[in-house]
């Protein structure tokens, strides 16, 4: 239990996916100008996130991996897929990313109302790709601490898209210098608030 | 046999004015990273040093120039519904050719950029220039489109790895330019600026860049 705490406290804040990989910037960017949006961007990041990190996760364990195929049969105990990872990963996303679109639209159509624009846009943002390839490269041991290493990273997100959405929003009313308005600005601040960040990384967990 | 027929067809205006502002445009004045706002996930986390960052630069030079002629040769035949899964399988596909020969030829650099490179296929400079343009030009404009596209970030990409690799830690490509004897250590008055090998130095090294782009271009300042 100590050890899953540990791993969503890490990504949300430690190695959060804006301010330490800069992961999803491009939404992040886009999105950010009204609080409003900016929550329901970020809220459909942590649905995609704590569904395609697991599934990803199987898919790495039982087909990717050098050695996964064994419950196959023996003959297969060598095989090592891995080369194929990026195509499988992002043909995951993108078909999750479908299947929730019409699960959402279907069972849960108020979500869908809020959620539904910002779905296919999530397909290729980064952070959902660095989210699978992250959990990849730090071979989590369980299902249980994939998902929650997922879950943790969208929190982290939706935290950062919403806070710099509450910051744009005033920054408005402020005499900025003519060509630092609008994006310099916006990545000036980000750079302040990855700054902040910073303090969690002293962190040891 | 199709394509160079339509590449022998369009040679007297190989380099004519318009295919040459392909080039030039992306460089300055609809910069992917600076003005189109595409590709700076990946634009950021690795320009701590010159050398990866011009590894990263080739990779997506590789990626966009060659994506955009595939996409721009089979404009015609993909459905649009399906469009983005098909941009998304040949970007995927060329990106893992990308990493394999990464690992195999230059494994340190490779470990360095570790999940960088497979975020390619999400770059928006790659899925950007593919829907805005390859689908709907021939294929040397679109590989002139993207070769253009691709410096533009390349430019950017090597001017923030310049600053914070001879600001952070006194050195280009990994030589010493800050002479030694003027560090502390040595007696003498100077020390590297550890804040510049941070991430977010990065995105205030760009948010400067942008800055004095739009006091020299003032078309391009924003309205609030």
């Amino acid at each position: 239990m100590q050890e899953l705490v540990n791993i969503f406290v890490k990504s949300v804040f430690v190695e959060n996916m804006i301010f330490a990989y800069f992961l999803g910037m491009c939404s992040y960017l886009a999105v950010s100008k009204k609080v409003s949006t900016g929550v329901g961007l970020g809220a459909a990041v942590i649905f995609v996130l704590g569904i395609t990190v697991p599934v990803n996760y199987l898919l790495e364990n039982y087909v990717l991996k050098e050695g996964a195929l064994s419950w196959l049969g023996p003959q297969f105990a060598e095989v090592d897929l891995s080369f194929l990872s990026f195509i499988m990963f992002i043909a995951v996303i993108a078909s999750m990313v479908q299947l929730v679109e019409m699960v959402v639209e279907k069972f849960a159509p108020a979500l869908y109302g809020a959620l539904g624009i910002f779905l296919p846009l999530i397909a290729v943002n980064c952070s959902i790709l660095g989210g699978a390839l992250f959990m990849q490269e730090r071979n989590y041991n369980t299902i249980g601490e994939a998902t929650v290493f997922g879950l943790g990273s969208g929190v982290g997100w939706f935290l950062a898209i919403v806070a710099i959405a509450a910051i744009r929003e005033k920054i408005r009313y402020s005499h900025i210098p003519a060509p630092l308005r609008g994006l310099g600005i916006t990545f000036i601040v980000t750079g302040l608030m990855g700054i902040a960040f910073m303090a969690f990384m002293g962190i040891k967990l | 046999m199709a394509e160079v027929q339509e590449v022998k067809k369009e040679r007297e205006a190989l380099f004519s004015k318009k295919n040459r502002k392909l080039i030039s445009d992306p460089l300055n004045d609809s910069n992917p990273i600076t003005v189109q706002v595409l590709g700076i996930c990946s634009a950021l986390a690795i320009t701590v040093k010159l050398y990866p960052a011009l590894v990263m630069s080739l990779s997506v030079l590789f990626v966009l120039g060659v994506g955009n002629v595939v996409i721009s040769l089979m404009r015609n035949l993909i459905p649009n519904r399906i469009r983005i899964i098909v941009q998304l399988v040949v970007v995927a596909s060329l990106v893992i050719l990308v990493d394999q020969v990464l690992k195999a030829f230059v494994y340190d650099v490779s470990k360095e950029l570790s999940v960088f490179v497979g975020l390619i296929i999400t770059n928006c400079i790659i899925m950007g220039r593919f829907e805005a343009f390859a689908l709907g030009n021939t294929p040397w404009k679109s590989f002139l489109d993207g070769l253009g596209n691709a410096f533009g970030y390349a430019w950017i990409l090597l001017a923030v790895a310049f600053f914070r690799e001879l600001l952070g830690s006194g050195q280009l490509f990994g030589f010493q330019i800050i002479p030694e004897a003027w560090y502390m250590s040595n007696g003498g008055f100077y020390s590297n600026n550890g804040l510049m090998l941070l991430p977010p130095m990065a995105l205030i090294t760009v948010g400067i860049i942008i800055w004095v782009q739009r006091s020299r271009n003032t078309e391009l300042i924003e309205e609030n």
